[in-house]
């Protein structure tokens, strides 16, 4: 299986979301500039945090609109792996990948520090390898998290179960329903504000992030490697 | 050529923490009127004349990239701008 961790001129997680991919999950990956014409070659699509374009206008409003964006809409639809994290979750909300938008944090402060998730849903290609209801430690950095979606909008939400993850005990940020990770309808597109790929060993921390990135490669194997 | 200016702000049903950060701050210093403040955004864009309806473009760009409908309403004014 082949990830490509697309390079926005801002982001500043791609290092360790390749890093993640590379050396603790073991699997191909590549860096994809921002101006890339196709994806066709990957398997899987990451889309790292940091600030693309600077943030300018809103997080992730100019980033949706270049070039590399319609082919991650390509794969989403192919029903390729998508995974947006803290920026690149930003992204796919912009992009309307997936549903809703982000505010600034309650508090207007930039937080930086390990938070609990809770695992709502363990039937993704994200997260089958927790358990339901598992209390997971992953690392949140972000000053626009407060993630905000209309009544009808978050009644979908729940009724497809497409509530991933949320933040367990205090809510950080203030956003809706102690959301932090929405999977789309048809379960291939994750954008999340925690930082997986920054909890996948031990001596940094945590490796709590890693089985988010098992979990795709489970997937993906049992869907494409040909049984002998 | 037109001048264009366009608000953007965060929808009445959104709450805007940074609007209710600089009213308390406001009221600390004892302007207790001031019942709401919203924060927004003021965009000044100078567009050339086109076969296009500058209204219908201002609206597109608007829904597409300068709000997020999602969270923020947009308004506008179309000034037309006398050469120089």
């Amino acid at each position: 299986m082949r990830f490509a961790v697309i390079v926005f001129p801002g982001s500043n997680c791609d290092v360790d979301m390749y890093h993640a991919v590379k050396d603790e999950l073991g699997a191909d990956v590549e860096y994809v500039w921002h101006d890339a014409e196709s994806l066709d070659e990957f398997d899987g699509i990451l889309l790292p945090g940091g600030f693309s374009y600077g943030d300018y206008l809103r997080s992730g409003a100019i980033a949706r609109f270049s070039n590399v964006m319609k082919e991650v809409v390509k794969a989403a639809e192919a029903g390729k792996p998508v995974l947006g994290v803290c920026n690149g979750f930003q992204i796919l909300l912009e992009a309307g990948l997936l549903p809703g938008a982000m505010r600034r944090n309650e508090s207007l402060k930039f937080i930086c520090r390990p938070v609990e998730l809770k695992v709502e849903n363990n039937e993704t290609m994200f997260s089958s390898a927790y358990e339901k209801d598992e209390v997971i430690t992953i690392p949140i950095a972000h000053g626009e998290g407060n993630y905000y979606c209309d009544e009808e909008t978050l009644a979908k939400l729940k009724d497809n179960n497409q509530i991933v993850f949320t933040y367990n005990g205090s809510n950080p940020n203030g956003s809706l329903e102690n959301i932090a990770g929405i999977i789309n309808e048809k379960g291939n597109v994750l954008g999340m504000m925690p930082h997986p790929e920054r909890a996948v060993d031990e001596l940094l921390g945590g490796a709590d992030g890693l089985k988010l990135f098992q979990s795709i490669v489970k997937q993906w194997r049992e869907a494409h490697v040909v049984k002998a | 050529m037109y001048k264009v200016k366009v608000f953007v702000t965060l929808r009445e049903s959104v709450l805007d923490p940074q609007g209710t950060a600089v009213k308390n701050s406001l009221h600390t210093m004892n302007y207790n009127e001031v019942s709401d403040v919203r924060i927004g955004k003021f965009m000044e864009l100078n567009i050339e004349k086109s076969d296009r309806d500058v209204e219908e473009v201002v609206i597109e760009m608007c829904e597409r990239l300068l709000a997020n409908v999602v969270i923020e309403d947009y308004r506008f004014e179309i000034e037309e701008a006398v050469a120089q």
